[in-house]
This record gives structure tokens, sequence and C-alpha cells, in this order.
């Protein structure tokens, strides 16, 4: 993975993560408008960076943004654990 | 249903490969206050939870439990990528070497395999919510322990982000069970 990937890939983490802890918070404060801002601003930002990141280095969810590549290299892309940080 | 997304939560960076430390770190992949331990006790607890926040947060957290058992996975595997069988043995892991080669296995940090007796579900939403705010707890400070087993950065930094992630929940169980406690006095006046 080169860097350019790898500093794409933690934006997304981040971004993600954000999402992630947003959702829990709403879960019990579900009247909260700033967070509800915040989860509409941050999941279109999110988005947008999902479908550039699949486009450029193949899909990170089968059911997700992109429709994949012919050939179909879902399996051929490094798994998790065997990234470099 | 469940939808993988190639990518983990946070990401993991090891300096060097650690066998004693991958071995704690089982603790946390197959010990009673696991990640595998936490996303089994909350998927299963959430069929019967009474209010919609409380299912909510246990399908969530449930959920996100999933993606720190694969970060734990991710250390374990990357600390001991192509360690010997006498490295193992040296380690201390030439039990775990003969029962399964280099492959991960859920077990605690000292070899015991993983039990569903470590987890409960009353289908009392005060007594489950209350458990698994002591699991939280439990999970806490256990990723402290494991942050005292290790000078390696990287480690330290995705056991740091776990043990946050800890507290969270923690709060977060805990708003959700005034919740529930307010629902239960509400239906008795009722």
């Amino acid at each position: 993975m080169d860097s350019q990937q790898r500093e794409m890939l933690r934006r997304l983490q981040a971004l993600e993560f954000v999402l992630t802890d947003l959702n829990l918070y709403l879960d019990t404060h579900p009247d909260c408008q700033a967070a509800l801002q915040d989860f509409a601003r941050i999941s279109e930002d999110l988005r947008q960076l999902k479908i550039a990141y699949e486009q450029r280095y193949g899909l990170l969810t089968v059911a997700g943004f992109g429709s994949g590549r012919s050939p179909w290299n879902w399996v051929e892309t490094p798994w998790p654990w065997e990234i470099d940080g | 249903m469940w939808i993988y997304e190639k990518k983990l939560q946070h990401p993991v960076r090891v300096e060097k490969c650690d066998i004693a430390m991958a071995r704690y770190l089982n603790a946390q992949y197959g010990g009673p206050d696991s990640e595998l331990a936490a996303s089994l006790r909350y998927l299963n607890q959430r069929y019967s939870m009474p209010t919609k926040k409380a299912k909510g947060l246990l399908t969530d957290i449930g959920t996100e439990e999933l993606a720190h058992l694969e970060i734990i996975a991710t250390l374990i595997y990357k600390l001991t990528k192509g360690v010997s069988p006498e490295q193992l043995r040296a380690a201390g892991l030439g039990g775990h070497y003969a029962h399964h080669d280099n492959a991960l296995f859920y077990t605690d940090a000292n070899g015991v395999p993983w039990t569903a007796a470590y987890i409960q579900a009353t289908g009392d939403p005060v007594a489950d919510l209350t458990e698994d705010m002591a699991a939280e707890q439990k999970a806490r400070a256990t990723y402290e322990h494991l942050i005292n087993l290790t000078d390696d950065p990287g480690v330290k930094d995705a056991l740091r982000f776990l043990r946050e992630r800890e507290v969270v929940h923690f709060q977060r169980f805990g708003e959700a069970l005034n919740d529930v406690q307010d629902h239960l006095s509400y239906k008795r006046f009722y």
C-alpha cells in the first residue's frame, strides 16, 4: 500500500469513526440537533470519499458504493491484517 | 444482516515480533471480558430488551465489538507473523502450537478456550444492562493491564483506542439503563 492510499484510508477510518461514535450518542440522545447536523455532514463527506477510494483502490464492501471491477478483484486487494499500519 | 468492510476501524501498526505480548492480547480475543464475549453477549441480549434505545444500542455496540475483535486479531497476527515452533515454545506457547500451529484461537491469555459460561442473559433488562456496564469496566481494566505490558508504540496506540471505546460504551449503557428504568416505573403507574 503506497502512502497516498494509506493517507486516504486513514481519512476514511477517521470519518467513519466519527459516524460510529455519533451513532451510539444519537441512540440515547435522538433529539440532539447538533449531533444530527454533524451526522448528516460527515455522512456526506464519507460517502464522497468512499466513492473516490473504491474507484481507485477496489471495493471496501461488496454491497457498497462501487460496482466492482472486471476481472473481479475483491479477493486480490489486501486484507486488513495484511496492511502495514 | 451484517455487511463486511475490508478495513480496520482503527489502524494497527506494530514495531516488531513479540510472541509474549500476542499471548497476553488473547485476554481480549477469547477471555471472559474479551471483545468476542462482548459482541456475543450484546447481540444476544437485544432480543429481550423492552425499549427502542436498548435494542438499538445493543445492536450497534455489539457490531462495533466485532470491529474491535478484528483489531485484536490483527495485533496478534502481526506480533507472531512468521515465528517458528521453537520461538513459540520458548514464549510458553508450545501447547498452542501443538493444538493450533500458528492459527489464532479463541482462548484467554492462559490458553483456556472461550466458553458461553462467561456471559449471561437473564431476560431482565436491568440485570443485563448492569452486567454490560460491568463488562465494559472489566475490559477497560484489562486494556490498562495490557498497555502496561508493552513498550511498542503501535500496540499501545491501538490499545488506548480500544480502552477509550470501553469508557464510551459504559456511558451509553448507563443512559440506556436509565431509560429502561423510566420505562419500567412508567408501566407500574399505568
